[in-house]
């Protein structure tokens, strides 16, 4: 193949995030798990974390529980100059670091190895309980889950526990894309708000909307926004 | 009643903790009273999180991910069984450490019936790579252990017994096996608590007995060079968790030498009885007359 002429120049904006998509499938109209997030993954990156490609230890951590559909992920990771565009084309092959669900141990700026659903909000919960412990009060830990992850068990155990453990640094934003199997009666926000959690739900495509609920003050307690979108959705 | 093991686990534990500022100890509940004074000197790092063993894992993982040593502390079902899957991802996989300690051990709990015993544990946790395992016969082996274990970061098992031996059998600071008797007609390989029962099985037998206090790694030099004194390799392995357990380890290390192997340990089938740890080992064939009648027979065939 001939060498292409790069599609998009830094800065990268939104704007450009689907020609980087488009190098991991070779389609502008890209997956669908990765589109349910990227409008929230670029407002995080773009709007709300505290990260630079130089890892500092009082900087915001990112966990993204839902590994799945992971090339907005690394699309917004190589506009914010954490991977190096070109490497994207090389996603899903044997020798790349851009596996189909990201691993930390390969990928820089990625802060969890996920895939298996309901592992992100455990590991925050001791992530936040780990920096108090270690008085570095700035830090948020910030959790992406979807909807249909929270299906898994796992996952309210550790919503039980960060309220009532006081874990006011702790947030989460699920991408709602109603594609629970048995659905959520009352919202999903419901499971967090009986136990002490703070919630909002915005509309997913909001980008201010969006910054807005994910950076509203310390409520002193833990914080969930759902970032509502509405889409289909399969199953793998 | 803890048990001596588990009672110096608490003490031991809450005295590193005055040391180690990175050090943290997280339960489900199970022993959390145990820390009760540590908690109250470090509130921040002495963490029980419920009845909620995913969670544990995942806390530890966390933990860990933000430059802590954690402990993470229950009973062995509900610590390595029921959350495995975490233990795979949220340490492993994450390619970060942590020290599980367990309580129970296989039967310990003899009364409590499967729910409350977990002789596969080493057997699931030897799937997983970078594992050190440490079954301790002693409270002070236990101690030495975990004394080391908190200057790591690597993951760490510390499988803790009611079962004990008379007097601790391994030198500190020496993990690998040690030879407490040598005889020329087979190898046994006596691991932690069963120490004192193997060697009143093999009582006037021909047979070297090693001890084991740290199963993972394996002590594949130590064995082999045992082995070369002798002139068959006949291998016994004594192990007070799954049988069979070790047996791919031996496998390994003797892959240049014919051998033949026989394998002690809890049986695949359950136990449906209660009664005591003791009786619990008999009915296994692990008290030492059952081992002697076992060991003398795979020496005579």
């Amino acid at each position: 193949m001939t060498t292409a002429t790069r599609p998009v120049r830094a800065p990268y904006r939104f704007a450009d995030l689907p020609a980087l998509m488009a190098r991991m499938t070779g389609d502008e109209k890209h997956a669908l798990a990765a589109s349910s997030t990227l409008d929230v993954l670029w407002v995080l990156y773009d709007r709300v974390l505290r990260v630079t490609p130089e890892p500092a230890e009082d900087r915001d951590r990112f966990y993204l529980s839902k590994g799945h559909g992971p090339m907005a992920y690394y699309a917004v990771l190589a506009a914010k100059g954490f991977l190096d565009p070109d490497e994207l084309d090389t996603f899903g092959s044997f020798r790349s670091r851009l596996g189909h669900h990201p691993d930390r141990m390969l990928v820089p700026g990625v802060e969890i190895s996920s895939g298996s659903l309901g592992h992100g909000l455990p590991l925050a919960v001791g992530t936040a309980l780990g920096l108090r412990a270690r008085d570095l009060d700035e830090p948020r830990v910030w959790v992406l889950l979807g909807d249909g992850e929270l299906d898994e068990g796992s996952n309210h155990e550790a919503i039980a526990y960060a309220a009532r453990a006081g874990l006011d640094r702790l947030r989460v934003v699920v991408i709602d894309n109603h594609s629970a199997t048995q659905g959520w009666p009352g919202g999903l926000e419901a499971r967090f708000a009986v136990e002490g959690w703070a919630t909002a739900r915005v509309d997913g495509r909001d980008h201010a909307a969006l910054a807005a609920a994910m950076n509203a003050p310390e409520s002193g307690r833990p914080t969930v926004v759902v970032a509502d979108v509405d889409e289909p959705f399969d199953h793998h | 009643m803890p048990g001596a093991m588990r009672e110096r686990f608490a003490e031991v534990t809450t005295d590193l903790l005055g040391s180690h500022e990175r050090l943290s100890v997280v339960t489900a509940d199970l022993s959390a009273r145990l820390f009760d004074e540590a908690r109250a000197a470090h509130p921040d790092r002495v963490i029980n999180l419920g009845i909620r063993e995913q969670l544990l894992i995942g806390v530890a993982g966390g933990l860990a991910l933000a430059g802590m040593r954690p402990i993470a502390h229950s009973f062995a079902p509900f610590l390595i069984e029921r959350p495995f899957e975490q233990i795979k991802l949220d340490l492993n996989h994450q390619g970060v450490g942590a020290i599980l300690v367990s309580a129970g051990a296989s039967y310990d709990i003899a009364g409590g019936g499967r729910t409350h015993q977990s002789p596969g544990d080493v057997a699931l946790l030897s799937t997983l790579p970078g594992w050190t395992i440490h079954v301790p016969g002693h409270p002070d082996e236990a101690e030495a252990q975990l004394r080391a274990a908190v200057r790591g970061d690597d993951p760490v098992y510390l499988r803790l017994s009611n079962q004990s031996n008379a007097r601790p059998l391994a030198p500190v600071g020496r993990p690998g096996f040690h030879v407490l008797r040598r005889g020329g007609a087979a190898t046994v390989l006596a691991v932690g608590p069963l120490a004192d029962s193997v060697l009143a099985a093999t009582e006037g037998l021909d047979v070297t007995v090693l001890y084991a206090a740290t199963v993972r790694p394996f002590d594949t030099a130590t064995l082999r060079a045992v082995l070369a004194d002798q002139p068959e390799a006949n291998v016994v392995l004594a192990e007070p968790y799954l049988a069979g357990t070790s047996a791919a380890e031996v496998a390994e290390a003797l892959v240049d030498r014919p051998h033949r192997l026989l394998s002690l340990g809890v049986a695949r089938d359950e136990v449906r009885g209660y009664g005591t740890p003791r009786q619990h080992a008999i009915a296994h064939g692990l008290g030492s007359a059952g081992m002697r009648l076992r060991i003398t027979r795979f020496l005579a065939a």
